[in-house]
């Protein structure tokens, strides 16, 4: 069977970056390996339905969220709250803990397991505030020389009368812009949803990870269908139009790597999903380690501006 | 004790038959063409903001004959093989013949008042102003435009949000935008963002509330997430000036809301206060 465009365009992606003088010298062996794997495991592209069983994946209610792997990552975690305007968002958790031995500053969403933690953690939904929060923890891990590792899980920034009053989309650029000026490392990894605006506030990092079974996507299939299909039901043919998996996700060049999951999805087994995250994050801050401050800000916006195809 | 809103249930009223473009949906007065371009767009009875494209608005803004526009042969691609309804190429194509451009911005190098500065201006007719790889593309070419000639960047936005049919590419748009921002900010020079009607989603979300000095127009919609999708959502009933400009205003968000006949001298004062070169 000849390769299809999906894996001729992951081997140019491959051949790149066996060209490019990247961070790190020997430390991308690492990355070209993880990257020969990929190539290895995806025989051809996603289905359809292989794509919307992604989507159910994603979002399914035993999922690990933040906490679940905060609690079997980090040592030491002491998490930090507020925003110190206007409050403490439960949507948005911050803090500091050790990973592999050194201090590292945490951000992430947080969707509640039962009922009574969902609302309060507005289905991972974070406000204004969250993203404020987030800020200020990112501020303070530049200040101390602290890596910054993000994990993204949510459907999207809150949709709410007071989130907009207190300024939802400055708050989300704000963000962005925050890590646009970090000199210290930082990684991201999409482990549940990664919806939109509210996802990306937090994942303009030097590298973007995604887990096999999370999406990344510019807006959610049910609010695509209904403004493009003007019929929500239309959810599914809409996951397949804007393909939010994350292999497509890697052949666009919008993330650097796939963290595989537990066989059946990182629900099955939640310490083997931590187990497979926590090396990939190591993985991926050793490659940046030692490489100057300035250096990074510059490849990190290099990296973003990088992306978009146009003629 | 509180009272129970159930203004949502009763929104089910038929759509209003379709107005005329030239019928104020404010007021109802009615223009001719040439009167609506004679008033820049702007309803001579209440004070209305119609939708102004993004060539008019520049020719308000700029010394007449000063503006060169620059990146014009810029065009999407198709990276998602992206087809609802219709392919994304047939959208395309449709929306740049009934606009004339190439996509939803027009940037290149203009002075007001014998001030260069650079402009970003978007076009709500081009789908929605959508802001997908070429807006993305031509942003940050506007910023590097104007880094590098040591000009402020003005940029007017007029948009619905992130292009869908370019998934999550469109998505980065919003990154890619702010990380030109911030290598504009490292030479030192300044942005202007101008909020019109509507202003909403990972436009708002990313380069337009980053100015230095962020200015709207009257009654503009600036909101992340639009008043429907809120609604449906959180079931909230929502003030009168949901997500508006001066809503914006009253919560510490914008600089100033500016009428449009008053923007030009505005953009003028700012260009000197921020020492743009004659």
């Amino acid at each position: 069977m000849p390769p299809s465009e999906h894996e001729l365009r992951l081997r140019e992606r491959l051949g790149r970056l066996k060209s490019l003088p990247l961070l790190g010298g020997a430390r991308l062996s690492g990355e070209l390996e993880r990257l020969q794997r990929q190539i290895d495991r995806i025989g051809e592209a996603a289905t359809d339905d292989e794509i919307w069983r992604t989507v159910e994946l994603a979002r399914h209610d035993d999922r690990p969220y933040t906490l679940d792997y905060v609690e079997r990552l980090l040592e030491d975690w002491f998490e930090l709250h507020g925003d110190r305007g206007l409050g403490d968002d439960a949507a948005m958790v911050a803090g500091l803990g050790k990973l592999g031995g050194r201090t590292i500053a945490l951000v992430g969403q947080q969707k509640g397991r039962d009922i009574r933690e969902r609302a309060a953690r507005q289905f991972g939904m974070p406000n204004p505030e969250g993203y404020r929060k987030a800020m200020r923890v990112m501020t303070l891990a530049e200040r101390h020389g602290f890596p910054v590792v993000s994990l993204v899980d949510t459907p999207g920034a809150y949709p709410g009368v007071a989130a907009e009053q207190h300024g939802q989309g400055g708050a989300i650029a704000a963000s962005q812009a925050t890590m646009a000026r970090l000199t210290v490392p930082a990684v991201a990894c999409v482990i549940g949803e990664g919806g939109s605006g509210g996802a990306v506030a937090i994942a303009f990092a030097d590298r973007v990870l995604m887990q096999e079974n999370a999406i990344y996507s510019v807006i959610s299939p049910e609010g695509c269908a209904s403004i493009l299909w003007r019929d929500g039901r239309e959810a599914k043919k809409a996951a397949a139009a804007f393909k939010p998996d994350a292999a497509h996700c890697l052949e666009l060049g919008v993330i650097d790597g796939i963290v595989p999951e537990p066989e059946g999805g990182a629900q099955t087994d939640h310490d083997a999903a931590a187990r497979l995250l926590g090396d990939a994050l190591s993985e991926a801050l050793e490659e940046l380690d030692g490489v100057p401050g300035e250096e990074l800000r510059r490849s990190r916006r290099a990296r973003f501006r990088s992306l978009g195809v146009y003629a | 004790m509180a009272k129970i809103d159930v203004s949502i249930e009763t929104n089910d009223q038929p759509a209003p038959p379709p107005k005329h473009p030239n019928t104020c949906p404010s007021c109802h007065s009615h223009y001719r063409d040439d009167e609506l371009e004679q008033s820049l767009w702007v309803c001579g009875q209440c004070g209305h903001h119609f939708p102004m494209r993004a060539r008019a608005r520049i020719d308000s803004l700029v010394d007449s004959g000063s503006f060169v526009e620059e990146a014009a042969d810029l065009h999407s691609e198709d990276p998602l093989g992206f087809f609802d309804l219709r392919p994304y190429p047939e959208r395309l194509a449709e929306a740049e013949m009934s606009t004339g451009l190439s996509d939803a911005m027009l940037i290149g190098r203009g002075a007001v008042d014998g001030r260069q500065c650079e402009l970003a201006v978007m076009d709500f007719k081009f789908m929605g102003g959508s802001m997908g790889s070429v807006v993305g593309e031509k942003f940050s070419r506007a910023c590097d435009a104007a880094a590098e000639s040591g000009m402020p960047l003005v940029s007017v936005s007029a948009s619905g949000g992130a292009r869908m049919q370019e998934g999550i590419l469109a998505l980065m748009q919003l990154p890619k935008t702010i990380a030109a921002i911030e290598d504009l900010r490292d030479s030192g020079q300044a942005l202007i963002s101008v909020m019109t009607h509507p202003t909403t989603g990972g436009v708002l979300a990313s380069f337009a509330t980053l100015g230095d000095v962020l200015l709207a127009e009257p009654d503009a919609l600036m909101s992340f997430a639009g008043p429907r999708v809120v609604q449906e959502i959180t079931r909230e009933k929502l003030p009168d000036d949901f997500g508006r400009a001066e809503q914006n205003l009253r919560f510490g968000h914008i600089d100033a809301i500016v009428p449009r006949p008053a923007l030009r001298e505005t953009v003028s004062r700012l260009l000197r206060l921020f020492d743009a070169p004659e």
